[in-house]
């Protein structure tokens, strides 16, 4: 299994896509040109940086910086989960929900892969800890954002309803269920949209790569199902935990619904 | 308070009638104590309180489709007669009630479960004077069974007919009227 190398002549004879698509922004008059070019110029500056980066790691073989790159993708996922909802936890409180969860939900599901189905030796091998973490992380950020906009906009319009059960002797758990219930459903559409979408409708991006790269196309899915299963798992324990811990922060000692906590 | 007492607050919108009565209630942070019956609310948990201190917004909230699925285990059909609503209204959706239908069930939900203390804010407001008279009604009957009452009401003739003591808030003060 060798891949085939891209030479920096192959990439200049696909960027003439972008090109293309320039010279359609300006024909067209869709005034897009200008951000093609800035897409464009970003995509091959950030990916090469981070290849090279990618590069030293590997090479460095070091858990130290591992865990360290790990732990910073981490907290600009967190950054990224809280920052997307419309209304905002007072005292940082998004961000601190969207730590937690991120954290918890990717460490388990990642270090679970490491330690039982790819078992790299050593275990935090960056070559494999890195990028999965790092698509982790990617449905992670997408379940725990969605719950989370979910249950601020949620408790915010539903405010009557709630108060109303809470008047009636309710607790904040029984108040807020169907809420938690259906914020934790929606963080998790997306990964059950992809698992009833892959291979029909959509060729997922690490099979094709390892297609790509020369894999067997039965080993390339195997992988690709082992993934969608972290995916899965990831999402769940985002969604769930994004949902508890918002309520949580929601209501105080006396069970109230704390909507002062809330901006935005 | 005595026991089935009625105590009536009126005042002018937005004086802070209806936080006083979501204060009792411990619905909002504030400071301050209640007691009921000599034992201090920060004694019980939040949702003790609430289910012995009820609290009835002027604007219902309402978290399942149907009515009737806001009472369970049966809809008190017998009470629900008293206060003018049809045992039909059970079995449509809240969107269908009109605002005077969702008032008194909102009433009737606190009513069915006999907490010893009620807070009703505008209880009758968006009602006519015939469904206002059945809602007196059964309210004159819990005070004589012992239930306390507040009442937060515009309408200077309820108070009379129902109240023992009636305040005005001004100020953020209660005086007596």
């Amino acid at each position: 299994m060798t891949p085939i190398l891209l030479t920096p002549g192959d990439l200049a004879v696909a960027a003439l896509l972008i090109l293309l698509d320039g010279a359609l922004s300006v024909i067209l008059g869709l005034r897009l040109h200008r951000q093609i070019t800035v897409a464009s110029v970003r995509l091959v500056v950030q990916l090469l940086l981070v290849g090279y980066v990618l590069r030293a790691v590997f090479s460095l073989g070091s858990p130290v910086v591992t865990l360290l790159i790990v732990l910073l993708m981490t907290l600009v996922a967190s950054r990224e989960v809280g920052a997307r909802t419309e209304r905002r936890l007072a005292r940082f409180g998004n961000y601190a929900i969207a730590a937690a969860v991120v954290t918890v939900a990717t460490g388990v599901t990642a270090a679970l892969a490491l330690t039982t189905a790819i078992q790299p030796h050593p275990w935090w091998n960056p070559r494999y800890a890195i990028p999965l973490v790092g698509i982790i992380l990617g449905s992670v950020l997408n379940a725990g954002s969605l719950s989370l906009d979910s249950m601020l906009e949620g408790a915010a319009h539903e405010r009557v309803s709630i108060e109303a059960q809470l008047a009636l002797g309710a607790t904040y758990r029984e108040a807020l269920r169907p809420l938690i219930r259906s914020s934790a459903r929606r963080g998790l559409v997306p990964i059950i949209n992809q698992m009833s979408a892959a291979g029909i409708i959509t060729l997922p991006g690490i099979m094709t790569g390892q297609i790509l790269a020369g894999m067997d196309p039965v080993e390339a899915v195997k992988y690709q199902i082992l993934l969608m299963f972290l995916l899965a798992g990831s999402s769940g324990l985002t969604s769930v935990g994004v949902a508890f811990l918002a309520a949580w922060r929601l209501t105080d000692s006396r069970q109230r619904l704390r909507l002062d906590r809330l901006s935005g | 308070m005595g026991t089935g007492k009625c105590l009536a607050i009126s005042g002018r919108s937005g004086v802070g009638k209806s936080l006083l009565l979501r204060m009792i209630a411990d619905l909002d942070p504030h400071e301050g104590e209640a007691w009921l019956d000599c034992v201090a609310r920060s004694r019980s948990t939040g949702p003790q309180w609430r289910r012995q201190v009820m609290y009835c917004a002027a604007d219902s909230g309402w978290w399942h489709d149907s009515v009737g699925a806001h009472f369970s285990p049966a809809p008190p059909l017998a009470l629900a007669a008293r206060l003018g609503l049809g045992s039909g209204i059970f079995a449509q959706a809240v969107r269908l009630c009109s605002t005077g239908e969702r008032q008194r069930l909102s009433l009737l939900r606190a009513l069915v479960l006999e907490p010893p203390v009620l807070l009703l804010d505008e209880p009758t407001g968006p009602l006519d004077p015939e469904s206002t008279g059945m809602v007196e009604e059964v309210l004159r009957e819990r005070l004589n069974g012992g239930t306390s009452i507040i009442i937060v009401t515009h309408d200077a003739a309820q108070a009379e007919r129902l109240a023992d003591q009636r305040l005005v808030m001004r100020d953020g003060r209660l005086i007596p009227a």
